[in-house]
């Protein structure tokens, strides 16, 4: 399940109403627990495919070195990764699949229709390998704030 | 040298965010990683051995790629590298945007969008 807060819920999805009709893209950060990825903070990052925002997306990896050590430094983890699709449903896609290597991760996809935000549905990558890597379907739990994750975490 | 995992390997590396290892090149850093942490070998590399493509390996903040000397780069104490896989990814629009033009069948589009999808986009296109 993803278990994310209502302010970064609300700011990935006006972040793809911001870039539409591009797809926008940013990272997930927060903890683990179990089998529950908790959101407490989003941080957007450029669409490097210049040559096709409109139906790709990729994050330079020199920014997710900088991600992942400003999440080090917050005492938090990189538990997924968000993508817009502009008029186009909030289902992953073959590409998507492929092009996915974070195991154990949430991939979430906002659908944005005519520059709205609509569906937001999140997937896990589970497998264990390369091989036999797949999108498995996850709740989305949105909560008030990071205090009511901090609360269910810990009691 | 310091080597930092990312979440989906660290399973394999006992559950650390962060492994040390003396090396001197960062492709000897990345074998006593692996040695270390056997499992990680089949993540990080190919049968044949290579660095799997989607695998960027970070020497500071330098692409390890684009560096003259690549994995035979000298290292030192201090120095972190950082092992991280790729993000990216998209939709297929303009391939269903054909498909739904010339008519063909829905089961097509499902193929490339995702099985548990409705066999057309949201959007129509005309």
């Amino acid at each position: 399940m993803l278990k994310i807060t209502q302010p970064e819920y609300d700011a990935i999805r006006h972040h793809g109403e911001e870039t539409y009709p591009y797809e926008c893209c940013g990272v997930l950060l927060g903890s683990l627990d179990g089998e529950t990825r908790n959101v407490t903070k989003t941080v957007r990052c450029g669409n490097t495919r210049s040559d096709s925002p409109h139906n790709r997306y990729h994050i330079a990896p020199q920014e997710l070195v900088r991600v992942q050590r400003q999440a080090r430094e917050a005492g938090l983890e990189i538990v997924g990764f968000y993508h817009s699709h502009p008029d186009h449903p909030p289902r992953w896609s073959q590409t998507d699949l492929a092009e996915a290597h974070w195991i154990g991760c949430s991939y979430v996809i906002t659908s944005i229709e005519s520059g709205q935000a609509r569906i937001t549905n999140s997937f896990e990558l589970a497998g264990e390998t390369e091989e036999n890597k797949h999108f498995a379907d996850e709740a989305v739990n949105v909560v008030a704030e990071t205090a009511a994750i901090a609360n269910e975490s810990t009691g | 040298m310091k080597i930092y995992i990312p979440t989906p390997l660290r399973q394999y590396a006992s559950k650390q965010d962060a492994v040390d290892v003396h090396a001197s090149t960062v492709g000897d850093a990345l074998s006593k990683l692996t040695s270390t942490h056997p499992d990680l070998k089949r993540h990080l590399y190919t049968d044949d051995g290579k660095l799997r493509a989607f695998v960027n390996l970070y020497l500071n903040d330098e692409d390890v790629r684009y560096l003259s000397d690549k994995e035979n780069t000298s290292v030192k104490e201090g120095d972190h590298l950082s092992i991280i896989p790729s993000i990216a990814g998209g939709t297929e629009q303009v391939l269903l945007h054909r498909i739904t033009r010339s008519g063909s069948p829905g089961s097509a589009a499902v193929a490339v969008d995702g099985a548990s999808w409705p066999d057309h986009p949201i959007h129509e296109r005309n």
